[in-house]
């Protein structure tokens, strides 16, 4: 069963991804600690429909599409920011700082 | 045997997180997170969600992951320094970190069963077995339908409706992307 081990697993991987994103400065290290935030969500689905029925894996299904999704589009943003600043450092990132 | 193999890939997955977000290298930081990525595959087969683990191992450790190494090299970030925030940002992290971790362990702690049993005390609800029927779904279910019919069902049948609007938004994200990437609009 492992569904007390599991929810600690991703209790841990969520933590760890938000200290990421609050300890690092590059966008696309960023962006990496929230794909592991997902993951760790999805981890929690996962050990969930064990017990509740599959719409857990569907869940989990739209997850990825919306985690590939989100990848796409912010490394397209994160591309033509890296054309207009020259730096993907989000100290240099102040275009709404005025 | 299980639990054995669980304990060591959870092991490995938490190393490889920490080591993800402490890497200096975004490349090395990519391939640690690919690990995690593995690991949690693991886990998933572990958890008799094989399908999932697949897709897991397809579509994050693979496509997305190459994604990024590939921007990461687009934009040559190999050799940048050291970009982790001062000392200020680094104790309002763990403040912040530490409060969440703590949140989530009580929350972690407070299983159904004991919320059953509270509201077994409460005499509004009905029985609380019935409301926590938990079984082995997932196994029954698999030994029903096959690893892939047990998602399949649900998935265009119950799930129809979203999975077509998931389409649109995978179309719009394409069209951005592209939009976003181009040099002149």
């Amino acid at each position: 069963m492992l569904l007390g081990p599991s929810l600690l697993l991703s209790a841990i991987l969520f933590s760890l991804g938000v200290a990421g994103v609050l300890l690092r400065r590059n966008a696309i290290v960023l962006f990496m600690c929230i794909e592991l935030m997902l993951n760790a969500v999805n981890l929690t689905f996962v050990a969930f429909a064990q017990l509740y029925g599959a719409s857990g894996y569907i869940i989990v299904f739209f997850v990825m599409t919306v985690a590939a999704a989100e990848a796409a589009v912010g490394l397209a943003i994160i591309l033509a920011i890296f054309r207009h600043k020259q730096s993907v450092d989000l100290q240099n990132i102040n275009l709404l700082h005025g | 045997m299980t639990n054995a193999v669980f304990y060591l890939f959870a092991t490995l997955a938490v190393v490889s997180a920490c080591l993800c977000i402490l890497q200096r290298n975004p490349v090395s930081a990519a391939l640690w997170l690919v690990s995690t990525m593995f690991s949690l595959a693991a886990i998933y087969v572990l958890l008799d969600a094989q399908f999932i683990a697949a897709i897991q191992v397809l579509v994050y450790a693979g496509a997305v992951m190459v994604l990024f190494l590939f921007v990461i090299m687009l934009l040559n970030l190999g050799h940048t320094s050291s970009d982790i925030r001062g000392p200020s940002g680094v104790a309002a992290a763990i403040v912040l970190v530490g409060l969440l971790a703590i949140e989530l362990f009580t929350l972690w702690r407070y299983t159904p069963r004991r919320l059953a049993a509270e509201l077994a005390q409460a005499p509004a609800f009905g029985d609380p077995g019935a409301a926590f029927a938990a079984g082995e779904f997932a196994r029954q279910e698999t030994a029903a339908r096959g690893v892939v019919g047990a998602i399949a069902t649900p998935l265009f049948q119950t799930y129809l409706i979203p999975f077509e609007i998931t389409s649109i938004l995978l179309l719009a994200a394409i069209v951005g992307a592209v939009v976003l990437a181009k040099r002149k609009v």
